[in-house]
């Protein structure tokens, strides 16, 4: 018998305490499970992901995310502020697209009080939800290419990530955490010229700079390679693992709520729901390409059909007034005094309401006692369901896969882990 | 209904089609705020998780929550959300249960359901019967308590800092330099129906306690309103658009050129230049004027 070289195990103590398979199994050679950490710090886990990871030489056997490193109890937190109070905390839970979380929470309080918003305030609400989704897509697909190894369009994307965060501040002041929508409309009115800036940057400077960052990345073939026929998913799986969003289309499922369960002024506004065919990688990160096209349609005609008129529900009992008003008018001033200490009461009862964020069904659960202050509020994040199916998505995969199946998912971990 | 929330069709043969499929399971069905809801037998729900999967065709779990209500004898409800994708339409089912009665797992109906049940675990303590992985999720390794029950405080029991000595990060009691501050907005005479005295005439003031704030008119009802009540505008303002109307020309030249003595004209005498005043001169004539400032806009009533 010749001598077979054993597969050096490289510092075994590190993996002290971990069962290892000491049987034989291909050949001759002793080829043994390993376990190793992916992240919590990992430049491309997106956030503070930790995964153990157990591979079979580069073949991934078993992944157990570990999420909530990034828990700061916000539904906790909510429970102790009156509405308005915890409005801000849902800019901070994906922070990649801050006004598609607040628009679930301002939707299911207005359902709680039954309460009209003007239609302004719903055209405008749908111009930011739009231009937020550019805004996370833009981030998303920039570190997707960058995950899988392309550096320039990463660059040329987040030249139009920055344009979106200007945008925002010249609407609400703040370029992330803008707390724009408020209960019962937005918080106060855009600027005509930025209305106009918006409409002339998706006639020209989006479609080209963007479309010139895709043409280097959609039929690039080490970017396919990366991606195509990785972390398949059928229909099938996708519909009991709870997918949503981008990850749901990818597989071939024409599911959007903006389409099936039109909130705001998303019933008159005319779309495509961009499917997969293959439910991989590539499906998912094309789905999203094409949603950025989609968007920018969604916003010219916001900027098309705009009505002028009031941006919030005149209800004086929910809206506060405005600080020019407040120092004319007594009744301002005493209006304004209690809604800001004390808020509105909501009646009691429960909503479930779900928007399509940029990342997917983004849900708020509401239980109301009749208060000032929520009774229960459950996030329904996007992320959880997603990376829940890591599992069975890197099973059978390379390690290094397992970048661009994150990626692909588009995970923020604010969110995730609340 | 006038909120702008999604839109989901109400689904009028629904009831009876629970009814029908869940017998004695279901306890509950009621429709509110244009949303099914109905309570399920705990023991049962497995069983009634797959009816409404493969019967009413319920794909999907999107989401399951937990409710604490310590003054219930069963204090904590688990809120399951099922979308169904093909009939467009959500429904919620809720079970109830208490620290020590285990929910059975639905993980073998829905695979997501394996984390959804670990999060209610982990914030609530409620227990499930078969979920193969029952650990904790979103708190910390080594964490103890459940921190969505009602009766956890926001501020937590223990806090966790980097120490020098050690080198290590070490969990201390939570010391708060401040008392968590906690205002009791109920107050006990809002919305009392008691009438004042000498008032009985007017009755009273017919709120019912707790409700929200009311919703009286439509915004376009309001603002017709608004339009109705506004003053007149004010009248044109004096503006100087042309030169005409400045009161400069020729004739008022004219009249300025006299001086107060009759016909007589103003004269100027040079001045002798001295070296001082025309070193002044020279910088004077190189000096680049100033730019006008722009004149600064009224402030427009400011955020709130």
């Amino acid at each position: 018998m010749t001598d077979v070289p054993q597969v050096k195990h490289h510092g075994s103590d590190m993996f002290e305490g971990y069962p290892v398979d000491t049987a034989n199994t291909a050949g001759d050679q002793a080829v043994t499970n390993y376990t190793i950490n992916f992240g919590p710090q990992h430049p491309a886990a997106h956030g503070v992901l930790r995964m153990v990871m157990e591979l079979d030489g580069e073949i991934i056997e078993r992944v157990d995310p570990h999420v909530g490193l990034l828990h700061r109890g916000t539904e906790k937190l909510i429970e102790y502020k009156t509405y308005l109070q915890a409005l801000p905390y849902f800019d901070r839970l994906d922070y990649c697209s801050p006004l598609g979380m607040e628009h679930s929470y301002v939707l299911a309080i207005e359902k709680l009080l039954d309460l009209e918003v003007p239609d302004r305030a719903q055209y405008l609400r749908v111009l930011f939800a739009e231009l937020t989704r550019i805004c996370n897509h833009m981030l998303n697909i920039g570190s997707h290419v960058m995950d899988v190894g392309a550096m320039t369009p990463n660059l040329w994307v987040f030249e139009l990530r920055e344009d979106c965060l200007n945008f925002f501040e010249r609407a609400s002041g703040a370029r992330m955490h803008s707390a724009y929508f408020r209960p019962g409309g937005v918080h106060q009115d855009v600027p005509e010229r930025l209305l106009y800036d918006i409409g002339e940057w998706c006639e020209k400077r989006l479609p080209k700079l963007f479309g010139d960052a895709m043409s280097l990345v959609i039929d690039n073939r080490i970017f396919k390679q990366r991606n195509v026929d990785i972390a398949t998913v059928s229909k099938e799986d996708a519909l009991a693992w709870g997918f949503s969003g981008p990850m749901i289309r990818g597989s071939g499922i024409a599911w959007d709520l903006r389409k099936s369960q039109p909130y705001d002024a998303y019933a008159q506004m005319e779309f495509d729901i961009p499917v997969g065919t293959r439910g991989d990688c590539y499906d998912r990160f094309m789905v999203r390409v094409q949603e950025v096209y989609q968007s920018a349609r969604i916003i010219l005609q916001c900027l098309r059909d705009m009505p002028t008129g009031p941006i919030a529900s005149l209800d004086r009992k929910v809206v506060p007034p405005k600080r020019g008003e407040m120092k004319q008018s007594m009744e301002s001033l005493i209006h304004h005094f209690k809604l800001y200490t004390e808020g509105f009461h909501v009646p009691a009862g429960e909503v479930y309401v779900a928007t399509e964020s940029p990342k997917g069904e983004f849900g708020v659960y509401l239980v109301s006692d009749g208060t000032n202050k929520p009774y229960r509020c459950k996030i329904r994040p996007t992320a959880f369901s997603h990376l829940q199916a890591m599992d069975f998505m890197c099973k059978g995969h390379m390690l290094a896969d397992t970048t661009a199946i994150i990626g692909a998912i588009d995970v923020v971990f604010g969110e995730c882990d609340r | 209904m006038a909120h702008p929330a999604p839109l989901v069709a109400p689904q009028p043969t629904l009831a009876a089609a629970l009814k029908a499929l869940l017998g004695a399971d279901l306890l509950a069905h009621d429709f509110a705020a244009d949303e099914d809801s109905i309570t399920v037998d705990r023991a049962a729900v497995a069983g009634v998780m797959i009816a409404l999967r493969d019967n009413l065709e319920y794909q999907q779990l999107m989401e399951i929550a937990g409710v604490d209500y310590p003054d219930r004898a069963e204090r904590f409800e688990v809120v399951y959300h099922l979308l169904s994708v093909t009939k467009n339409h959500r429904l919620r089912v809720r079970v109830s249960t208490d620290e020590a009665t285990p929910v059975p797992t639905i993980v073998p109906v829905w695979p997501n359901a394996g984390w959804l049940e670990r999060e209610v675990f982990d914030m609530y303590g409620v227990l499930f019967a078969g979920n193969p992985d029952l650990r904790r999720i979103l708190t910390d390794y080594g964490f103890q308590g459940h921190p969505q029950r009602k009766d956890f405080p926001l501020t937590g029991y223990t806090e966790l800092r980097y120490s020098e000595e050690d080198k290590r990060v070490v969990y201390e009691p939570v010391k708060l330099a401040q008392d968590f501050r906690n205002f009791d907005f109920l107050s006990p005479w809002e919305g009392a129906d008691y009438v004042l005295p000498g008032d009985e005439k007017a009755g009273g003031t017919g709120e019912a306690p707790g409700k929200g704030a009311p919703t009286p008119m439509t915004s376009k009802e309001v603002k017709a309103a608004d339009d109705k009540a506004k003053a007149p505008p004010p009248p044109t303002p004096k503006t100087t658009e042309s030169p005409a109307q400045t009161g400069a020309g020729a004739k008022v030249n004219k009249a300025a050129a006299k001086t107060s003595r009759e016909g007589a004209k103003a004269t100027t005498r040079a001045k002798a230049k001295t070296p001082a005043t025309k070193k002044a001169e020279a910088t004077a004539k190189t000096k680049i004027p100033a730019k006008p400032r722009a004149p600064r806009k009224p402030k427009t009533g400011g955020d709130a």
